[in-house]
């Protein structure tokens, strides 16, 4: 659909190790302007660490990244800095800093990155929570919020600086079903509002269905399938299909496979 | 025990102490090169126009780690001052010397023992905070959130630590030396019966500027020690809550053996009679 545009991710060929375990296996993945797209996957197949690599936290093994065209697997930690204020990044677990206020927590970007004034800062602080439904929490600390209002708040101080792409790590996990439809919707305003690119890792079938423009599906450190939902759900990749149907893994273990995985060492 | 397993028994040995020793020298190593780059942030970067100082988290520092350790800092030292001059009396009296008592004192407490005993305070206090605080930061992806916002953690977190332990150290130094040589009068004018002006003189006269001068520049470092090895535990710590834990008591640990090791490096170069 958005091929024609160039794309403003672009992840070449990227392979990581943690010690000697290979955790992202030739990632090829571009991403376009404008989009959501939401990566998905089980538990420990590397999606965390496939977003840490996008932002730069961590270096790969090998492959290249581009962000708007600028390879950053080769940029040093300041001069990623221009590239970092355009993004905006939620962490599985939030990432508020502990020891400020939600409120601070929002206006340290815009302390920092920006010759503001502060009473400009406070009214923008204000609007950023106020966009996240937490208007009127500037004071609490984040030990006095609850997990969904936690999230929200990083959301709100993601969204700070008002970010070109927008990365969000299991936005909705831990919450109950009817908080997480709500950062759903969140994410879903801020989708229309604002046209950021969106990159959504998620474990949720039903924030797939509702904010997705297109599902990236990873295996085991690779990217099994790629497309719209509709493409994905009508895939014949068992794989696919066993995500989709939300089928358990069979009962049966290979006897060898878990004797290796017993003393630590991986197969393929 | 066969000759196989003695020789067995030694390798091994040997090869564990040696992982040890290289494993800490990589830990120094990685310690002094996150000094280096907490130097930078101060002495170079704000005068390249690359973010200034935080001067208000280095302020709010200096309260914590400062401010708030007077009480135990002054009372520890009064009372090893105190200490100190009863031992010293019990000599000294045999002699009809106690009016030494106050060179004893003086020279012991600003020399070595005002610098030392506020450094090892001040590590088990605000070292292990540091190196909790970063720890836990750490845990919490705070760090990661950090850099993702185009904050470098150590000039963030680091520079107004050390900055504040900069400051803040041989101001408690100073006051440990007195409150140290009050300890000492203290026991002087109770036990004694040595006038105020006489021990007063008498101490003055047994100090010269190289006692002070020469303490407040261990200080510095023990500054530099404290911090930096609070830091870099924090910043290693892996896993979740027990993490924190053990980076915490190795930084105590760690912070008050190098302590000693700088203390008798410099007290050697001092003092040295050689
Ligand atoms: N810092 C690390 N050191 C070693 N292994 C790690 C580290 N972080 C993650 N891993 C491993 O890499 C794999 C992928 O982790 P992660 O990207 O967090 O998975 P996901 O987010 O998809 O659940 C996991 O098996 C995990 O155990
Ligand atoms: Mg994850």
């Amino acid at each position: 659909m958005t091929t024609s545009k160039q794309p403003i991710i672009d992840i070449q060929d990227l392979v990581t190790y943690y010690g000697s375990r290979k955790v992202l296996d030739g990632i090829n993945l571009k991403i376009f302007p404008g989009e959501t797209l939401t990566i998905l996957g089980r538990s420990g197949c590397g999606k965390s660490t496939l977003l840490r690599h996008i932002i730069g936290l961590s270096k790969p093994t090998g492959g290249r990244i581009f962000i708007k065209a600028q390879d950053i697997t080769t940029l040093s930690e300041e001069d990623m800095l221009p590239i970092r204020r355009k993004i905006g990044m939620l962490f599985q677990g939030g990432a508020l800093f502990n020891s400020m206020t939600v409120g601070d927590n929002v206006a340290l970007p815009l302390r920092e990155h920006t010759e503001l004034e502060d009473s400009t800062i406070k009214i923008m602080t204000r609007m950023k929570l106020d966009q996240v439904g937490l208007a009127g929490f500037e004071d609490f600390l984040p030990s006095q919020l609850s997990g969904g209002m936690k999230k929200r708040a990083a959301l709100a101080r993601a969204i700070a600086m008002d970010p070109d792409i927008l990365f969000c790590d299991e936005p909705s996990a831990g919450l109950d079903p009817i908080v997480a439809v709500g950062i759903d919707n969140l994410i879903l305003k801020l989708k229309k509002a604002f046209r950021m690119t969106i990159v959504i890792v998620t474990h949720e079938l039903e924030s797939v269905y509702l904010i997705a423009d297109r599902v990236a599906l990873l295996d085991e450190g690779k990217i099994i399938a790629l497309g719209t939902v509709d493409e994905l759900k009508n895939s014949d990749n068992p794989k696919v299909q066993q995500f989709f149907r939300r089928i358990p893994d069979p009962e049966k273990i290979d006897k060898d496979s878990y004797l290796k995985s017993l003393i630590g060492e991986t197969d393929e | 025990m066969s000759q196989m397993e003695m020789k067995r028994y030694i390798t091994q040995t040997f090869g564990s102490v040696g992982r040890q020793f290289l494993m800490y020298m990589t830990h120094v190593g990685r310690m002094v090169k996150l000094t280096k780059d907490a130097l930078y942030w101060i002495v170079v970067a704000p005068f390249r126009g690359k973010g200034g100082i935080r001067w208000q988290s280095t302020v709010q520092q200096m309260i914590y780690i400062g401010y708030n350790s007077i009480p135990i800092v002054a009372t520890i030292c009064f009372f090893v001052g105190l200490i100190m001059a009863m031992q010293a009396a019990y000599q000294l009296e045999r002699f009809g010397a106690s009016i030494y008592v106050a060179d004893l004192v003086g020279v012991s407490m600003t020399r070595e023992l005002g610098p030392l005993l506020t450094a090892i305070i001040v590590a088990g206090r605000s070292g292990s905070a540091i190196a909790a605080e970063i720890g836990t930061m750490k845990v919490n992806e705070e760090i990661d959130a950090l850099r993702t916002m185009g904050f470098n953690p150590i000039w963030f977190l680091v520079v107004p630590r050390f900055l504040a332990l900069l400051i803040v150290l041989p101001c408690l130094s100073l006051m440990a030396d007195v409150l140290g040589i009050l300890g000492g009068f203290f026991l002087a004018i109770a036990n004694l019966h040595i006038s105020f002006i006489r021990y007063f003189n008498q101490t003055a006269d047994a100090l010269v500027m190289k006692d002070l001068l020469t303490g407040l520049v261990k200080t510095f470092f023990f500054a530099t020690i404290i911090s930096q090895v609070g830091a870099y535990q924090g910043f290693i710590v892996k896993g979740g809550a027990e993490g924190v834990g053990k980076s915490t008591t190795a930084s105590v640990v760690t912070s008050i053996f190098l302590i000693i090791i700088a203390d008798l490096v410099m007290t050697m170069i001092f003092y040295s009679t050689l």
